[in-house]
């Protein structure tokens, strides 16, 4: 199912959380919204749930206008930073919850459970109760919870963000594969653009409260709209004017045309990549990332002087 | 641990011990001791004449209408304090806790001057024929009022404290604010409400200066089991005002054992 947010706006306190919001998602794709905490993403995900109404604006589902629609019926399901499991109730009765409410047949909601218990490798834990479970263990479970309902798009509210890194990192690749098998739309909500370039088949830079641009992981990593997408979706470096990823910069060993001198001041190796900090004669710093091999072959070392030569390097035209 | 230490340590204890014992326990412990002083019988029979009943049944009376109506309100009020939003929210949370500052017997007078003859509500009750003052509807009223912080006040924090994320995650999951409220909203607050039960419960029983003055203490009419163990010590019925004071401690025991019971059962 398609949804399309259009010119909408909200505020709280005088605080403009979203400002003439305009989205498109697609059906059945995995879209992010990435941005800054308090960038208003968290907003526009409850203004599609229907948790929150817009003060100005439009919501539409598969092209038909939701937004006077509560929340309960709109068939969303919806996962929450904190899990927002149900403290009282086994994890079965968290994830029967949904179907309990629509009053299924006790068989089929059993055998729904299973199922669902089973995709989320939970299996052994339906009789336990969510202060039991680990905070991966419970984040499975409420998503356990949102797909229960078949619901015709699934929203995920930074889902991984209370998680520490390796479940983060599993809990992501899960969450990409299981959309690989139920292609239900989904929207999730993150600050961290590696998690949105990694999962997301589309991906929305929110900042301020406005769309700074959408397009694929890579449109927005090699074809950034402007200076705060380049700098949010990855690392930056400055020449005066121009902007260049630190990957695109080269390190020669001797002058050449266009080339800029400087001077290396720090080599970190950090992994497969050496981290290599410059400074130009008028006292620029630009930090380069280059491979193990280029930084042996060049033999860098802190004190050298280099000459910089720049691929792929951006100016944008002052906003 | 040094000798000093052990020593400065035993006398906090003994001194916390002692000040309950001599405030709480050993008062409590009397009245029981005096009340079977002379075998169960002539504690039974101080408690079952006619006056006596009557101030029994009155008490539970007052129990049945005030807790139930203070509950509900009290659990309302504290969604609409903690979740609604509107102006005039801090007003309102600051007169809820009036009965805590006013002093009971003023509340009574209060009623009084609203409520008696001569008060401008109370004129419409007489010329009605209903009368509330120095009777039933006055002792509720007062019974209410000065039980009514408690639900609300034990409810609010744990409001605040559960936050709305399991109510919203059950409202995109398809239930109604009704479901939302009965399924997940009173289950994640039952314990404050318990406690609000209780103390309110507590309170209705116990209050004796608000219904005092606007029940007229009126014999085997507008006497609770309160306003009954002071007339009985009043007449220099000692074993009387006993015996009434241990089925007063043992109904809120009851009570409490009730709620307890209650909940383990929700909990299996």
């Amino acid at each position: 199912m398609a949804i399309d947010v259009r010119n909408v706006s909200k505020s709280f306190n005088g605080f403009q959380a979203i400002e003439d919001v305009t989205l498109h998602v697609p059906d059945g794709l995995l879209t992010a919204l990435l941005g800054p905490s308090g960038g208003g993403k968290s907003t526009l995900l409850r203004v599609i749930a229907g948790l929150e109404r817009p003060d100005a604006g439009e919501v539409l589902f598969s092209g038909q206008a939701v937004t006077d629609l509560p929340a309960q019926e709109r068939g969303v399901g919806f996962v929450f930073q904190h899990y927002a499991a149900f403290k009282h109730m086994t994890v079965r009765d968290n994830i029967a919850f949904g179907l309990k409410i629509r009053k299924r047949p006790k068989n089929e909601v059993r055998e729904r459970v299973d199922e669902l218990l089973a995709l989320v490798h939970l299996g052994g834990w339906a009789g336990r109760y969510p202060a039991q479970l680990s905070g991966g263990q419970r984040q499975r479970m409420a998503l356990a919870r949102a797909l229960a309902v078949q619901p015709r798009v699934l929203l995920l509210d930074e889902p991984f963000g209370a998680l520490d890194a390796t479940v983060r990192k599993e809990l992501r690749d899960w969450l990409r594969k299981l959309h690989d098998e139920v292609h239900v739309t989904t929207i999730f909500v993150t600050h961290d653009q590696e998690e949105a370039l990694e999962v997301a088949q589309q991906v929305a830079v929110i900042n301020e409260g406005r769309i700074e641009q959408t397009g694929t992981p890579d449109d927005l990593y090699e074809r950034p709209a402007n200076p705060f997408v380049m700098g949010f979706v990855g690392p930056v470096s400055r020449l005066g004017e121009t902007w260049v990823r630190p990957h695109d910069i080269e390190i020669l060993e001797d002058a050449e045309d266009g080339a800029q001198q400087a001077l290396v001041e720090r080599v970190a190796r950090v992994g497969f990549e050496v981290r290599v900090e410059t400074v130009l004669g008028d006292g620029t710093p630009v930090p380069i990332l280059v491979t193990r091999q280029q930084a042996d072959e060049l033999e860098l070392t802190a004190g050298q002087i280099v000459w910089l030569r720049v691929h792929r390097a951006r100016e944008f035209a002052p906003s | 641990m040094s000798a000093s230490g052990r020593a400065s340590r035993l006398t906090l204890r003994f001194l916390a011990l002692g000040y309950l014992a001599a405030l709480l326990a050993v008062p409590v412990a009397m009245v029981f001791y005096k009340t079977f002083e002379g075998g169960i019988g002539p504690a039974f029979d101080a408690v079952t004449t006619p006056s006596a009943q009557h101030a029994f049944w009155l008490t539970c009376l007052m129990v049945a209408i005030a807790v139930p109506l203070n509950t509900v309100f009290g659990i309302g009020l504290a969604l609409a304090l903690v979740r609604g939003r509107w102006r005039g929210k801090t007003l309102v949370s600051a007169i809820v806790d009036l009965p805590f500052a006013i002093s009971p017997v003023v509340v009574g007078l209060a009623l009084i001057l609203v409520y008696g003859n001569a008060g401008w509500i109370g004129t419409w009750f007489a010329e009605n024929g209903i009368r509330v003052i120095f009777s039933t509807p006055g002792m509720v009223l007062a019974t209410i009022f000065v039980s009514l912080p408690f639900v609300v006040r034990e409810v609010v924090p744990v409001l605040r404290e559960i936050g709305v994320e399991q109510e919203d995650a059950a409202r995109t999951l398809g239930a109604s604010p009704a479901q939302t409220f009965r399924r997940i909203t009173l289950p994640a607050i039952r314990w404050g409400v318990a406690y609000g039960v209780i103390l309110t419960t507590a309170r209705a029983l116990g209050e004796f200066g608000a219904v005092a003055v606007v029940s007229g203490k009126i014999e085997g009419q507008t006497e609770t089991l309160t306003l009954f163990v002071e007339q009985r010590f009043q007449a220099f019925d000692l074993a009387g005002a006993y015996a009434a004071s241990v089925v007063l401690a043992l109904l809120a025991l009851a009570v409490i054992g009730t709620m307890t019971l209650l909940d383990r059962r929700k909990e299996a």
